[in-house]
C-alpha cells in the first residue's frame, strides 16, 4: 500500500517496539534460567524445567527451572543465613540498596518493559508507562522508609525470613510491592514468581547482584504451585505474603494455621464501577477502558461490575459500545494497541466459558467487530448487559476483558448492589456531586475507592481488600506493618495451659447470700442459654463460686445476629463512643468494691483490687483513643487527595484469656468497640461469672444493645462456631496455642481477619503490651479513597 | 487528485428518533451540515465535565496511538492538507502575506513529495488565515488554487467592539472575497452564563456570513473551566457555527489536548443528537509534527475518519509546517533534515 493510499484511508499501521535488547538478554542466558539463590544461579535439584512462552505467538521464550522442596529449602537457608547481617546494617545502608535498586530499574526500564510484555502479553504501553515506572517508584518510596524505620516504627522488629508468592498479571510490579517493603523493614526474602511470567523477576535478580545486594537477602525460586506450596509449608519461614486467587489464599490460611507464620493475602475481586446520572459520562466510559480493558481485564481490582443509574443506562451502553469499537487488540509490542494477549490458554478458556455461561443465563453479549490476530491468545472487549445479581458473571471473578452491567435506581440501591459480593477489593464511583461520591465511598466495603477515576496506584497509598479479597495492605505505612512485629511480642513466653480440672466435688462456699444468677448477654439483654444447662465455676482453691450459663452454637448465632443489628454503633460519632466508654469507667468505678470482692473469690484480694483499678484506667485509655486513631492523607504524585481512613472491621468474635478475667476481657473488647466494631465475646472460661458484673456496667452506661454480646461456655466449642461464622468479620483469640491454631484454621471459610496471641502470654497489666495501637490497628481496616480534584 | 475536492454531503431530512431519555438521537450514518438548532438550555445546563478525568484521557491519547514509517508520512501529509496557514501579527504586510500564499500552494518541496510517491497529490494547505486588511491580497494570490482565504473577524482577538461593527466587519471581509470567517465570541457571556446572548451573538454572525463558512473561536484559554468550554461549544453549534475553534492564538493558553477533547466530545454529542456535523479547529501552540499526529489521532478516536479531512478539521498553525517538512524529508532521504533546507512561509 502506497503512502497515497494510506493518506486516503488514514488507518494506523504497525508500530512495533523493538524487542532486540530483551531477546539478546535472553540469549546471553542461553534461554535457560536456574533459581537465584545466594546471589548465584542454581540449577534445579530435580533437573526439571518448564517453558515460558510469548502468549501472543506461543513462541518459547526460555526454559525455566522447576523449584522443588529442596530448592526452596536451599533458598530459605540462604535467606536465614543472610538475615542477621542484613539487620545489622544501618537503616541508611539498607536505604542505599533500595535506592540503587530503584535507579537500576529506571536505567533498564525499557528492557524490563519489553521483557514483561513478551512474557505476559500486556500492551507495551502499559508495561512501559505504568508497570515499570510504578516499580521504580515503589523502590524509591521504600528506600525512604528504610531510612526512617527506627524513628517511625520504634519498638518494632522484622518478621525474619519472608516467603512471597506473586501472580502473573503484574509480574515485576507485584515483585516490587513484595520485596521493597520486606527489605525496607529488614527482612530477607524468598520469592516465587508466577509460572507463566518468571522473566522479569529473573532480570531483577540480576539487578540485585549488580547493585551488590548481600547474598541471600533476595532469593528467587521459580516453579508452579508445588513450589509455592513448599515455600508456604517451610518451617523456617516467618511470614507468607501472597497475591493471587481467593481459592489459593484459603489454602494458605489453612496451611499456615499450625505455625506462627504471619500472613498477608491480596486476593480476588469483583469490583463495582458505579456511574450516577450526573457523572461526566464520556469520562466514565474512558474510566471503564482503564478499568476493565486495562491489562485485558486481568486485574484483581478491575471494575468488572458496572452499576448504572437507570436514567442514563441506555445512553451509557451506547457510548460504551461505541468506545469498544475503537479499541485495538493486537500484538502486545505494538505501541498503538489497547489490548494485548491473554496470558495462557487455560485463562482464555476460562474467560470463554464464563461468557458463554453468562449468555446462557440470559445476558446479552456485545462485542465489537474488532479484528483479532489470527494466532495467539486474544479475546475481544466484551460487554454483558441484562445481567442480574444472581448471574454467575455478576458474582464470579472472570479475570478477562468482560464487563457485566446492571442498573440501579437510587444511591441506596447502588451501595446495596455494590456490597452484594463476597469480595471487597476496590470500587469506582462516578458523580460530579461531591456529596454523592463521598457518601458512596464511605459506605462501600472495599479497601480502595476511586472517585471519578479508576486503577490508580501508588507506593504511598495502601492497597488491599475487605472480606474475601484478603487482608493486609501493600504500600504506605500500613503496608510496612505487615512486615513488622512488636519486639516484646516476639519474645513473649508461651501461655501455660491450665491444669486439667479435678473431678473432686467442689467445696461449697458461703451460702448465706442470695443465690446469684448470671446469664448470657445478647442484644443488650440477659439471656438464658439455649441449652438450659449451667456449669459450675470453681475457684483455684476448689471452692464452688456459682454457676455460669453453658452457651452453645445457637447462642453464638443469636449473638452474631444481635451484633449485626448494632451496625449503627459504627456510624455513631467517635466523640459519642468516647462518651459511652468514659461513662463505663464511671460506672465500673462506682461498683469497684463489689466487683473487687467478686473477683477476689477467683484470685487474691490484692490482685483483684489491682485488676479493677487497671481496668478503669484501660477504659479511660480507649475512651481517649476513640476519637484519636486518625487516618492519613497521602501524597501520591498527582493532583489528588488520597484519604486513608481507618474503618471498623465489622463484627469481631473474641475469645478472651482465662487469666485477668476482667482486664483481659476489656483489653480486647474495648479497642474493638472504641473504633465502632460490634463484638461477640467468649469470657474467661475459668471465671465467666465476670459477665454478671460487666453487663451491669454496660447497661448503666448507655452502650447500645448488641454492641457487646457475651456468651460463656466451653470455649473450644464456642470458638469453633464463632471462627467458622460467615457473618463474623474478624476473629481474635488470646488463649493457648491450640486455640490460636483453631481460630486460624476455622477462619478460612470467609477469610475473616485473624488476630491472636500465637499462644503467647501477654501481661495485661503492662500497657506497653496490653493496650494501644497494636490492638487498634487490628480493630480497623484502612480504606484508601482517591479523590482527584481540579476544575 | 486534490485534497480539497471532497464535497460536503447535502442536507438530509431530519427524522429524530427518541432514545428513551428524551434526547433525540440520529442514526450515526447521517452527515448533515450544521444548520443550527433552537437554543436548548436544558442540554447546556446538563453538561458534566470532570477535569481530572479529561486530563488523564488527554495524557494517554499520545501514548495509546502512534503511527510509524509510511503511515506517519501519510498522516503528516494529511495534517498539511488540514492546515489553515496563518499570519496574524501586527507587522504583517502584503509581501509577507504573498509569501505565505506561495507556501500554501507548495507547502512541501516537490522533490521530497516525489521521493515519497506523493507527487500526484497536488498537496496544498486548506486555507490561508489573515486579517481583513490582507484578504484581497490573499484572494488574488490564491486564485484558482482551491485554497480558501479565511479572515479573522468580529473584533479579533478580544471580540469587544460594538456588535454592529463586528457584523459589518464580517460583511466587508466577505465582500473582499473571504471564503471563510473566523469569528470570536464575547467571553463574558460564558462567565455570566448568558447563553441567550451568546446564542444570539453567534447566530447573528452566522446570518451575516450567509453561505460563507464560519468558525467560532471560543477563546478557551479565557474560559478557564472545561465545563465552560463544553457549554460554549454547544451554544456555538446550536447557533449555527460550521466549525468551533479553540483560540485566537493570542490568549496565554491556546490549544491544549484536554480542551480539544472536550470540544470534540461536544461535537460528537451534537452529531449524535442532531445528525449535523460540526468541524473542529485547534489553533495556537501546535508547533511540532508529533503534536499534529496527536491531534489527528484525537479526531480519529473520538469522532472517526469522517472528520479527518479539511471539511471538518483544521489546524490553526504556522510553525508546525516547518517541523513536518523536516520529518517528511527524513522519510524521503533517511537523513535527518535541517530547517534552513525548507522554504519559509
Amino acid at each position: 500500500m502506497s503512502i497515497l493510499e494510506k493518506f486516503e484511508t488514514m488507518e494506523y499501521g504497525p508500530a512495533l517496539e523493538d524487542s532486540k535488547e530483551a531477546l539478546v538478554w535472553l540469549d546471553q542466558h542461553k534461554r535457560e534460567f536456574g533459581h537465584f539463590i545466594n546471589n548465584e544461579w542454581v540449577k534445579p535439584s530435580s533437573g526439571e524445567y518448564f517453558d515460558t512462552n510469548d502468549p501472543s505467538t506461543a513462541d518459547r521464550l526460555a526454559k525455566i527451572a522447576q523449584g522443588s522442596a529442596e530448592d526452596i529449602n536451599e533458598a530459605v537457608k540462604a535467606a536465614r543465613a543472610a538475615l542477621s547481617g542484613w539487620q545489622k546494617l544501618t537503616p541508611h545502608a539498607r536505604a542505599r540498596y533500595l535506592y540503587a535498586l530503584a535507579r537500576q530499574v529506571q536505567k533498564h526500564s525499557r528492557r524490563l518493559a519489553v521483557l514483561e510484555t513478551l512474557d505476559n502479553g500486556k500492551p507495551i504501553r502499559e508495561s512501559r508507562d505504568i508497570d515499570i515506572p510504578l516499580v521504580a517508584r515503589h523502590f524509591y518510596h521504600h528506600a525512604g522508609w528504610a531510612q526512617l524505620l527506627p524513628q517511625e516504627f520504634p519498638g518494632h522488629t522484622a518478621c525474619g525470613v519472608v516467603g512471597q508468592i506473586i501472580p502473573w498479571n503484574f509480574p515485576l510490579l507485584m515483585l516490587a510491592w513484595k520485596i521493597a517493603p520486606a527489605l525496607a523493614t529488614g527482612n530477607t526474602v524468598v520469592l516465587k514468581p508466577a509460572e507463566f511470567t518468571p522473566l522479569t523477576a529473573l532480570a531483577f535478580a540480576e539487578i540485585c547482584r549488580q547493585v551488590g545486594l548481600p547474598a541471600g537477602v533476595v532469593n528467587i525460586v521459580t516453579g508452579d504451585g508445588r513450589t509455592g506450596e513448599a515455600l508456604v509449608n517451610h518451617p523456617d519461614v516467618d511470614k507468607i505474603a501472597f497475591t493471587g486467587s481467593t481459592e489459593v489464599g484459603r489454602l494458605i490460611r489453612k496451611a499456615t494455621a499450625k505455625s506462627h507464620k504471619k500472613i498477608s493475602l491480596e486476593l480476588g475481586g469483583k469490583s463495582p464501577f458505579i456511574i450516577f446520572d450526573d457523572a461526566d459520562l464520556d469520562s466514565a466510559v474512558e474510566g471503564l477502558v482503564d478499568g476493565i480493558w486495562f491489562n485485558q481485564g486481568q486485574v484483581c481490582c478491575a471494575g468488572s461490575r458496572l452499576l448504572m443509574q437507570e436514567s442514563i443506562a441506555e445512553r451509557l451502553v451506547e457510548k460504551i459500545r461505541a468506545r469498544m469499537s475503537k479499541l485495538r487488540v493486537g500484538a502486545p509490542l505494538d505501541k498503538a494497541i489497547d489490548m494485548g494477549a491473554i496470558v495462557a490458554p487455560v485463562q482464555l478458556e476460562r474467560i470463554r466459558k464464563l461468557v458463554d455461561q453468562g449468555v446462557a443465563e440470559g445476558a446479552t453479549c456485545h462485542q465489537p467487530e474488532t479484528a483479532l490476530p489470527d494466532k495467539g491468545l486474544f479475546f475481544p472487549p466484551t460487554l454483558l448487559v441484562n445481567v442480574h445479581p444472581t448471574s454467575t458473571v455478576a458474582q464470579q471473578e472472570i479475570f478477562g476483558p468482560v464487563l457485566s452491567a446492571m442498573t440501579f435506581r437510587t444511591l441506596r440501591e447502588a451501595v446495596e448492589l455494590a456490597n452484594n459480593t463476597a469480595y471487597g477489593l476496590a470500587a469506582s464511583v462516578w458523580s460530579e456531586n461531591i456529596n454523592v461520591a463521598l457518601q458512596v465511598a464511605s459506605q462501600i466495603k472495599s479497601g480502595v475507592v476511586w472517585v471519578n477515576s479508576t486503577n490508580l496506584f501508588d507506593a504511598a497509598c495502601g492497597f488491599g481488600g475487605y472480606r474475601e479479597s484478603g487482608y493486609g495492605r501493600e504500600g504506605g505505612r500500613e503496608g510496612l506493618e505487615e512486615y513488622l512485629e512488636p519486639e516484646w511480642f516476639k519474645r513473649a513466653p508461651v501461655v501455660k495451659v491450665s491444669a486439667a480440672k479435678s473431678d473432686a466435688e467442689p467445696k461449697t462456699g458461703d451460702s448465706a447470700a442470695i443465690d446469684r444468677t448470671v446469664k448470657l448477654y445478647i442484644g443488650g439483654k440477659q439471656a438464658r442459654p439455649d441449652s438450659g444447662y449451667s456449669y459450675s465455676v470453681v475457684s483455684p482453691k476448689g471452692v464452688l463460686l456459682g454457676e455460669a450459663p453453658l452457651g452453645n452454637r445457637k447462642d453464638i448465632r443469636n449473638a452474631v445476629e444481635a451484633a449485626r443489628k448494632a451496625e449503627g454503633w459504627a456510624k455513631a460519632t467517635a466523640h459519642n463512643r468516647a462518651q459511652v466508654l468514659y461513662y463505663m469507667a464511671e460506672n465500673l468505678s462506682q461498683r469497684a468494691g463489689e466487683i473487687t470482692r467478686n473477683l477476689a473469690q477467683f484470685e487474691s484480694a490484692k490482685s483483684a483490687e489491682q485488676e479493677v483499678e487497671a481496668s478503669i484506667q484501660r477504659i479511660f485509655a480507649y475512651a481517649a483513643w476513640a476519637d484519636k486513631f486518625d487516618g492519613a492523607v497521602h501524597a501520591p504524585p498527582m493532583r489528588n487527595v488520597s484519604l486513608a481512613m481507618n474503618e471498623p472491621v465489622g463484627t469481631i468474635g473474641i475469645a478472651c484469656p482465662d487469666d485477668a478475667p476482667l482486664l483481659g476481657f476489656l483489653s480486647l473488647v474495648l479497642p474493638a468497640i472504641a473504633l465502632g466494631n460490634a463484638v461477640v465475646a467468649i469470657p474467661s472460661e475459668r471465671y465467666p461469672l465476670i459477665i454478671g458484673d460487666l453487663y451491669q456496667v454496660f447497661d448503666t452506661s448507655d452502650l447500645p444493645a448488641g454492641v457487646v454480646n457475651i456468651v460463656s461456655g466451653r470455649t473450644s466449642e464456642l470458638l469453633k462456631t464463632l471462627a467458622e461464622h460467615d457473618d463474623i468479620d474478624a476473629i481474635w483469640c488470646f488463649r493457648d496455642e491450640a486455640s490460636s491454631q483453631a481460630a486460624k484454621t476455622l477462619s478460612a471459610g470467609n477469610l475473616k481477619q485473624v488476630f491472636t496471641n500465637e499462644g503467647r502470654a501477654i501481661d495485661w497489666f503492662d500497657s506497653a503490651q496490653g493496650e494501644g495501637r497494636w490492638f487498634l490497628r487490628h480493630a480497623s481496616q484502612v480504606k484508601n479513597i482517591w479523590v482527584p480534584y481540579g476544575e | 487528485m486534490s485534497v480539497n475536492d471532497s464535497v460536503r454531503p447535502a442536507a438530509g431530512s431530519s427524522i429524530y428518533s427518541a432514545n428513551g431519555n428524551g434526547h433525540p438521537r440520529r442514526a450515526e450514518s447521517e452527515h448533515l451540515p450544521n444548520r443550527g438548532t433552537a437554543l436548548d438550555l436544558d442540554w447546556v445546563e446538563d453538561v458534566a465535565v470532570n477535569t481530572s478525568a479529561v486530563e488523564r484521557r488527554a495524557q494517554t491519547l499520545g501514548t495509546r496511538r502512534t503511527v510509524k514509517k509510511d503511515w506517519q508520512c501519510a498522516w503528516l501529509l494529511r495534517a498539511i492538507s488540514c492546515m489553515d496557514l496563518t499570519t496574524l501579527s501586527g507587522d504583517d504586510s502584503d509581501q509577507r502575506v504573498l509569501r505565505l500564499c506561495a507556501k500554501a500552494k507548495r507547502p512541501v518541496h516537490h522533490e521530497v513529495l516525489e521521493k515519497l510517491g506523493a507527487g500526484s497529490l497536488e498537496l496544498k494547505v486548506a486555507a490561508v488565515c489573515v486579517y481583513h486588511r490582507f484578504v484581497e491580497t490573499a484572494v488574488r494570490a490564491l486564485e484558482g488554487s482551491g485554497i480558501n482565504v479565511a479572515a479573522v473577524s468580529t473584533g479579533f482577538p478580544a471580540g469587544l467592539s460594538p456588535i454592529e461593527e463586528r457584523i459589518q466587519e464580517i460583511k466587508r471581509s466577505i465582500d473582499a472575497g473571504a471564503q471563510e470567517i473566523d469569528i470570536v465570541i464575547t467571553r463574558s457571556h460564558v462567565f455570566g452564563a448568558k447563553w441567550n446572548e451568546l446564542y444570539d451573538e453567534v447566530a447573528s454572525f452566522k446570518e451575516a456570513c450567509g453561505k460563507v463558512h464560519m468558525k467560532a473561536i471560543l477563546g478557551t484559554g479565557d474560559l478557564v473551566t472545561l465545563r465552560n468550554v463544553y457549554r460554549a461549544s454547544l451554544v456555538a453549534m446550536m447557533a449555527g457555527a460550521d466549525f468551533i475553534k479553540t483560540s485566537t492564538g493570542k490568549e496565554t493558553v491556546n490549544a491544549t489536548l484536554p480542551v480539544g477533547l472536550v470540544m470534540v466530545r461536544a461535537i460528537r454529542e451534537y452529531h449524535e443528537r442532531t445528525g449535523m456535523m460540526v468541524g473542529f479547529k485547534p489553533a495556537g501552540g501546535i508547533r511540532t509534527a508529533k503534536q499534529s499526529l496527536e491531534w489527528l489521532s484525537l479526531i480519529k478516536e473520538e469522532l472517526g475518519n469522517d472528520w479527518l479531512n479539511a471539511n471538518y478539521f483544521r489546524f490553526g498553525a504556522s510553525g508546525m509546517l516547518g517541523d513536518i517538512e523536516r520529518q517528511l524529508e527524513f522519510h524521503a532521504t533517511g537523513r535527518y533534515s535541517a530547517d534552513y533546507r525548507h522554504a519559509i512561509a
